[in-house]
């Protein structure tokens, strides 16, 4: 009877334990009240050497051993400042990782610092999820600290005369091409194709058929996932942005935009890209492998080219349309949240601040291939030796005289979405291009309407 | 159970042995709802708490836009009607649930058929059938998405060896959600096997002795005893199909987000997409809401054709 | 006749075993292969060496673990109780609560993703064990199972124990729950294959390492390399995290499939 008496208890101790599991954290959660984090910034002046530890999502959208890279990263930041740990959390893509911002930020546990793509501005902003980040700016680094950018690269990060991100992992899309495919197909080598006409003519050329089998195609321009940006490359060489600056319109079915969808359309159609939706992860596996000549991506991917294409190859500017060079940027901003504590905050701008110097960002672009986010960074002389081994790596830079902002509108999720399927459409067939721009235009417009007061 | 309290409370004047039995009656009550207890606070707070919530939820305005929700009446339904995504989102999921649910269980039958045999040196089978019951479905997506991917996968090789043209199976409008379909059979058809083995060992042995006795070729006994006798299994296991089929969705945030252009998104992955990447929470619990009426249908339907033969009590 | 359809099965059952097949080739093979079609076979670890050190799946399979074994300990207790009080006691309200147990087998937790979210958002557990685990403490399945197993005991066992003083826990507890030993197994198993494959749900609720576990792992494992190629590796990781039930059932098979049997038949 004994027995039975202990574990009776044993089971009520058990029952207990589950109940408290679910009381424990809001104590935890309330704790860190407004007061709570005032009192903490006195102490905190008292006390200089307190350690914090500040949690940092960010996402990959490219690849090569970035995890590696980024906790290099963050350990040489707590070297230089013993009391500040920076902890990555890596949260998967560039969406999941915003679903995951979002999230924590509904839940009232904002993350310290997250780098998230800078076209989430708007969406943050209406969530009121970010903080202003131009007291820091002011008190540490003014003017001078923002111009310092490129300022492509500053167009997603301002709004309302505000700052709200600082460009961190960036890039451009850039023209990979394959040199010896191009002699292969009686073409120069160091003449990759500059306009829409001939890009069609080369990709068709380049085009290799065995039997009724493609086993090389001219190009592949990736359209799963965000198709959009992609195609705001065609449309920036065609014609203007996609968006206004204040991200309440888009003007997705203007003539140059139908022009500009009919050319990647009529790719496909020439049998010199593949049919359907090509995934963005497997293109540049494709172009490594040889199964396509060239192929339309990130510089992001620049070092994993580099490390595994078993042939020469070149990078070029994306071929210009009626109106010139053109490609929108992309990648990621590094955002601050509302509702964390303050010495967090000021340890977070820390190590932003401390991520934007010259060295360390073109430490970043070597190591990964994003597009280093200063001209100070390319005049480092690690970046001088890395530019002329590998002069590749400067076209990006080059490009960013013609790069403009990503498309980037209030309630970006959604609007964007729209643009996407009916590009997809497109591209699998299911409707043409006039058609489509129109569609996306008129559900965008119901989309931003309640933005428009 | 109303007549019965009214019967307790007129036997309790006759005297003071009623009384105990009474106050025993009590104690019962009181002691079968504490054992109750603990599951009825979870029942409550995360099943019908969340489906009133969301049923309200449903008739307010809050998104991205909005600050705070408020009343708009039938107008997310009324969006619903007009949302050319929800009706392909929909119609995905018809043709996902009611082709992979027939044919995984006309092939879980006749592994069922076979298995039950027991054939020497074919014992493996029912392993081989079953054993992706038990592997997580984004572990399966991501085996069937590198099957899938033209140029490496395995379709390709195979595609290549008898010379045909590559085919995009993810990629491309029509062959995306097939794809899924196959995949799909291919997780849960051993599932089904099983219950359809057990239907097979209640049948009596005597039945089919009788038929042998009799002549009849394998054939009419497998129509006139063996299928007759699994009806109930048979519809059973159409439910369970059904319920189980409508939630798998995991594989779609692994392989196509949905694409392309909406061709393989489902009913949950479209919830999941507006509460969570849209944030559009007044339409994401009119989803769901669409979503527990689909569920209240397949349960009546379980309540008057199926439940007959399956009793809880 | 019965040669056709031998055949056609084992053609069956080979088809059905590919996938995993396929898996297992490409994962121990170096990652140079899996872009070829060449049919070549070397031998070698470097995949999941890499898929390890890259993602910690370590911390995951803890989460996993905890996450899984806290559900089931605690829908034990819950499915224990509540089925001994539908077995045995008759009582004011049975029928309202055996009503409110069988909605939840209509309505699982898995399509309220976006309602039980806000619900733990307002209790401030996002991102915690704890939150995974609560829409799933109550198991209709597990009282519908239970309570049946429990009808089938003699009433004079426990009548034996209440002579000897015991109370209601003390019986069930020493008359009940042992002779239920198998249903618990079944019940086991099934929650545990169940939980452990969960996916939305978890990815929904948690955002941290110390939280994430082992299906959202892999999935974001699986898209950070957005340069492909690297199909190896996630091949592997794949197979680390399915491994562990897979041998499982290998081994226990007839558990395994009696219990999935009693799942579905309640």
């Amino acid at each position: 009877m004994k027995k039975v008496m202990k574990s009776s208890i044993y089971f009520l101790l058990l029952m207990m334990l589950v109940l408290a599991g679910c009381t424990s954290k809001p104590q935890n959660e309330t704790a860190s009240s407004t007061t709570e984090s005032q009192t903490n910034q006195s102490k905190q002046e008292e006390k200089k050497e307190e350690p914090i530890e500040i949690t940092m999502y960010y996402p990959i959208a490219v690849g090569g051993p970035l995890t590696e890279i980024i906790e290099k990263m963050a350990d040489d930041f707590h070297k230089e400042n013993p009391n500040i740990t920076v902890k990555p959390v890596y949260t998967g893509s560039y969406q999941d990782t915003m679903v995951k911002a979002q999230t924590a930020v509904k839940g009232n546990n904002p993350p310290d610092l997250a780098v998230l793509l800078s076209t989430e501005l708007f969406t943050l902003k209406d969530m009121d999820a970010i903080i202003p980040l131009d007291d820091y700016i002011k008190n540490d680094g003014g003017d001078e600290y923002i111009n310092s950018f490129y300022p492509g690269f500053m167009e997603n990060a301002q709004t309302e005369g505000s700052t709200y991100s600082i460009p961190f992992q960036r890039s451009t899309i850039v023209l990979y091409y394959n040199k010896e495919a191009f002699e292969e197909a009686g073409l120069d080598p160091n003449n990759p194709p500059t306009n829409w006409e001939e890009l069609k003519e080369y990709s068709k050329k380049l085009t290799k058929t065995e039997g009724n089998k493609t086993t090389r195609y001219g190009v592949e321009i990736p359209s799963s996932g965000f198709p959009y940006w992609l195609f705001q490359a065609f449309a920036i060489q065609n014609g203007k942005n996609l968006m206004s600056s204040d991200g309440k319109e888009v003007y997705l079915d203007t003539k140059e935009n139908v022009e500009a969808l009919q050319l990647w359309l009529d790719l496909a159609k020439d049998k010199s890209m593949p049919e359907g939706v090509i995934d963005w992860a497997t293109t540049p596996t494709n172009f490594i492998e040889g199964k396509t000549a060239m192929m339309y991506h990130t510089t992001g991917n620049l070092t994993n080219v580099k490390n595994n294409a078993k042939f020469d190859f070149g990078v070029a500017f994306l071929p210009a349309g009626g109106k010139g060079f053109g490609s929108p940027t992309g990648g990621g901003n590094f955002y601050l949240f509302k509702g964390t504590e303050k010495a967090k905050q000021d340890a977070a701008w820390k190590f932003i601040k401390w991520a934007s110097q010259p060295e360390i960002a073109a430490k970043w672009s070597i190591d990964t291939g994003y597009v280093a986010v200063s001209p100070k960074a390319y005049e480092t002389e690690a970046m001088k030796a890395y530019v002329e081994g590998f002069p590749q790596a400067a076209v990006a830079r080059d490009q960013l005289e013609h790069a403009y902002a990503e498309l980037s509108t209030h309630n970006n999720g959604q609007v964007s979405k729209v643009f996407n399927d009916q590009l997809q459409a497109v591209l699998t067939g299911q409707t043409t291009p006039e058609e489509a721009l129109k569609k996306a235009q008129e559900e965008a417009n119901k989309l931003l309407a309640p933005f428009k007061k | 159970m109303e007549k019965k309290i009214a019967l307790q409370q007129s036997v309790v004047h006759l005297g003071t042995k009623q009384e105990t039995k009474t106050s025993k009656k009590m104690k019962t009550n009181v002691q079968a709802w504490l054992l109750f207890l603990p599951s009825l606070i979870f029942l409550l707070m995360f099943t019908f708490y969340p489906v009133l919530q969301t049923i309200y939820l449903s008739f307010f305005r809050a998104d991205l836009a909005i600050p705070d929700p408020f009343f708009v009446g039938l107008e997310n339904y009324q969006q619903l009607k007009e949302d050319a995504v929800f009706w392909k989102v929909m119609k995905n999921t018809f043709w996902f649930v009611f082709t992979t649910v027939p044919i995984s269980m006309i092939l879980a039958l006749a592994m069922a058929l076979f298995v039950n045999r027991a054939i020497r040196g074919t014992g493996w089978l029912k392993t081989a059938f079953f054993y992706p019951t038990v592997i997580p479905m984004i572990a399966v997506a991501n085996i069937w998405l590198f099957i899938y991917t033209p140029g490496y996968g395995m379709m390709s090789q195979i595609l290549d060896v008898f010379g045909f043209q590559d085919i995009n199976w993810l990629g491309t409008a029509n062959t995306v959600l097939p794809a899924m379909i196959i995949m799909a059979i291919w997780k849960e058809a051993g599932f089904f096997m099983v219950f359809y083995l057990a239907g097979l060992q209640s049948i009596s042995k005597e039945l089919y002795e009788s038929a042998s006795i009799d002549g009849a070729s394998s054939w009419y006994t497998l129509r006139k005893i063996t299928l007759p006798l699994l009806m109930p299994t048979t519809l059973f296991v159409s439910i369970i199909a059904v319920i189980n089929t409508i939630k798998l969705v995991d594989h779609i945030a692994i392989m196509t987000k949905g694409g392309p252009d909406n061709a393989s998104n489902l009913l949950l992955y479209y919830i999941y997409e507006t509460a969570f990447n849209f944030w559009n929470e007044g339409m994401a619990a009119t989803l769901t809401v669409v979503m527990l009426v689909i569920l209240l249908i397949v349960a009546i339907i379980q309540i008057f054709f199926v439940d007959k033969k399956i009793h809880y009590s | 006749m019965q040669w056709m359809t031998r055949i056609g099965m084992t053609i069956l059952g080979m088809v059905w075993s590919v996938p995993l097949i396929w898996c297992i080739w490409t994962a121990f093979r170096p990652r140079e292969l899996a872009t070829s079609y060449s049919l070549d076979f070397q031998f070698t670890l470097d995949n999941f060496i890499k898929a390890w050190q890259a993602a910690p799946f370590g911390q995951y399979y803890i989460n996993t673990l905890l996450t899984v074994l806290g559900i089931l300990l605690v829908q034990i207790i819950t499915a224990t109780l509540a089925a001994y009080a539908f077995a045995r006691l008759n009582f004011f309200g049975k029928d309202v609560l055996f009503v409110i147990v069988l909605v939840q087998l209509m309505v699982p937790a898995d399509i309220l993703i976006f309602p039980n979210y806000s619900i733990l958002r307002d209790l401030s557990l996002l991102d915690s064990k704890t939150g995974i685990m609560m829409p799933y403490l109550a198991s209709a399945f597990g009282i519908f199972l239970l309570r049946q197993t429990f009808k089938t005991i003699p009433y004079e066992l426990e009548e034996a124990a209440r002579l000897e003083g015991c109370n209601v826990f003390q019986v069930i507890w020493n008359v009940y729950m042992p002779l239920a030993k198998p249903t618990y197994v079944a019940f086991g198993l099934v929650s545990v294959s169940y939980h452990w494959n969960n996916f939305l749900w978890p990815l929904i609720v948690t955002n941290s390492e110390e939280n994430r576990p082992l299906t959202v792992g892999l999935a974001i494992f699986a898209q950070s390399y957005e340069t492909g190629a690297q199909w190896a590796e996630v091949t592997a990781a794949t197979l680390l995290v399915m491994t562990p039930l897979l041998l499982a059932f290998f081994i226990f098979q007839k558990q395994f499939i009696n219990s999935f049997v009693q799942s579905g038949l309640k």
